[in-house]
């Protein structure tokens, strides 16, 4: 599936809530030939909705390391973009984290 | 599996994503309290690993090698439709301590769960967080039948620094889990505060 690859060139390691996203023109994955069915999987899931790689990874039944692999793919083919979390060494905005106790407490 | 769905057409909401980990020894409540507050049954995902890779990533050149899996339950909860925060149960066996590096990487704080039974299976988690300061809080999981501590005693077994806030908590409930986690929240901040402070001065 991976053709033995533990890692993606292009890709940096992708974070566990690293939302990936489908790009819009990306309709028809089944289409192209380069692409494994897991491939195809990931867009269609992200396709539905934004997906993070852990999720992906515990929907697909895949390990992290692979579902990693692949979804460098499909950046590299266009297929999905990817939205990094906060880098770790950047403090996250006091907002968010005042946002983030107040939808705490509103659940 | 929903972040908000979008109209065919509309480019689908990309949300802003957060973590926080639950650490603690094995059976304290990790998968338990990740369940009480996460919307979706807590999930789980696994990594293959290399006996012969650890703790390097880079498998390249141990052909013959052995594989081991670790696995993480994680939980989501979606605060807003812009706004998901995800809960991630560390994984207990010692020797997969390296994975906890990735994990708490950019998390926001963590919990360390700890039961009074077995107070030393959280040590090595309240070393790792001091070490790498993260902010973390300890929740003590009242079990029934286990004896009740004052929180100050537990605090001196654990030898916590004065400023760790220490809750008594129950894992299974779900205004007890969320207090804990807005307890997490808010030392990230006041931590955070520090840092900024430390910074500028």
């Amino acid at each position: 599936m991976t053709r033995g690859r533990t890692t993606s060139a292009a890709q940096h390691r992708l974070d566990l809530i690293a939302v990936v996203v489908a790009e819009p023109h990306a309709d028809d994955p089944e289409a192209d030939s380069t692409l494994s069915p897991e491939h195809v999987d990931i867009v269609g899931l992200c396709r539905h909705a934004p997906q993070s790689v852990a999720e992906l990874s515990a929907e697909l039944d895949l390990p992290i390391g692979v579902v990693r692999v692949l979804i460098g793919d499909l950046v590299d083919s266009e297929f999905v973009h990817v939205n990094r979390p906060v880098p770790p060494a950047e403090l996250v905005d006091e907002s968010i984290l005042r946002d983030v106790i107040n939808g705490l407490r509103a659940l | 599996m929903i972040f908000g769905r979008s109209e065919r057409g509309k480019p689908p909401v990309e949300p802003v994503t957060l973590k926080i980990l639950v650490a603690g020894g094995f059976g304290v409540g990790k998968t338990t309290l990740v369940g009480a507050v996460s919307e979706i049954r807590p999930l789980r995902t696994e990594e293959l690993l290399t006996e012969a890779g650890r703790p390097v990533d880079d498998t390249s050149g141990v052909e013959g090698k052995r594989t081991t899996t670790v696995a993480m339950d994680f939980g989501r909860i979606t605060l807003r439709e812009d706004l998901v925060l995800y809960l991630f149960g560390t994984p207990g066996q010692e020797r997969f301590w390296f994975m906890w590096d990735e994990l708490s990487e950019g998390a926001l704080g963590a919990v360390v769960l700890a039961d009074t039974r077995r107070l030393e299976d959280c040590f090595a988690a309240v070393d790792y967080f001091e070490r790498r300061s993260i902010p973390f809080l300890v929740g003590v999981n009242c079990f029934e039948g286990a004896d009740r501590y004052p929180a100050e005693d537990i605090r001196q077994a654990l030898d916590l620094d004065s400023d760790v806030p220490l809750l008594l908590c129950d894992a299974r409930d779900r205004e007890s889990v969320k207090e804990i986690l807005i307890g997490v929240v808010q030392h990230a901040m006041a931590f955070q505060a520090d840092r900024r402070e430390t910074v500028t001065t």
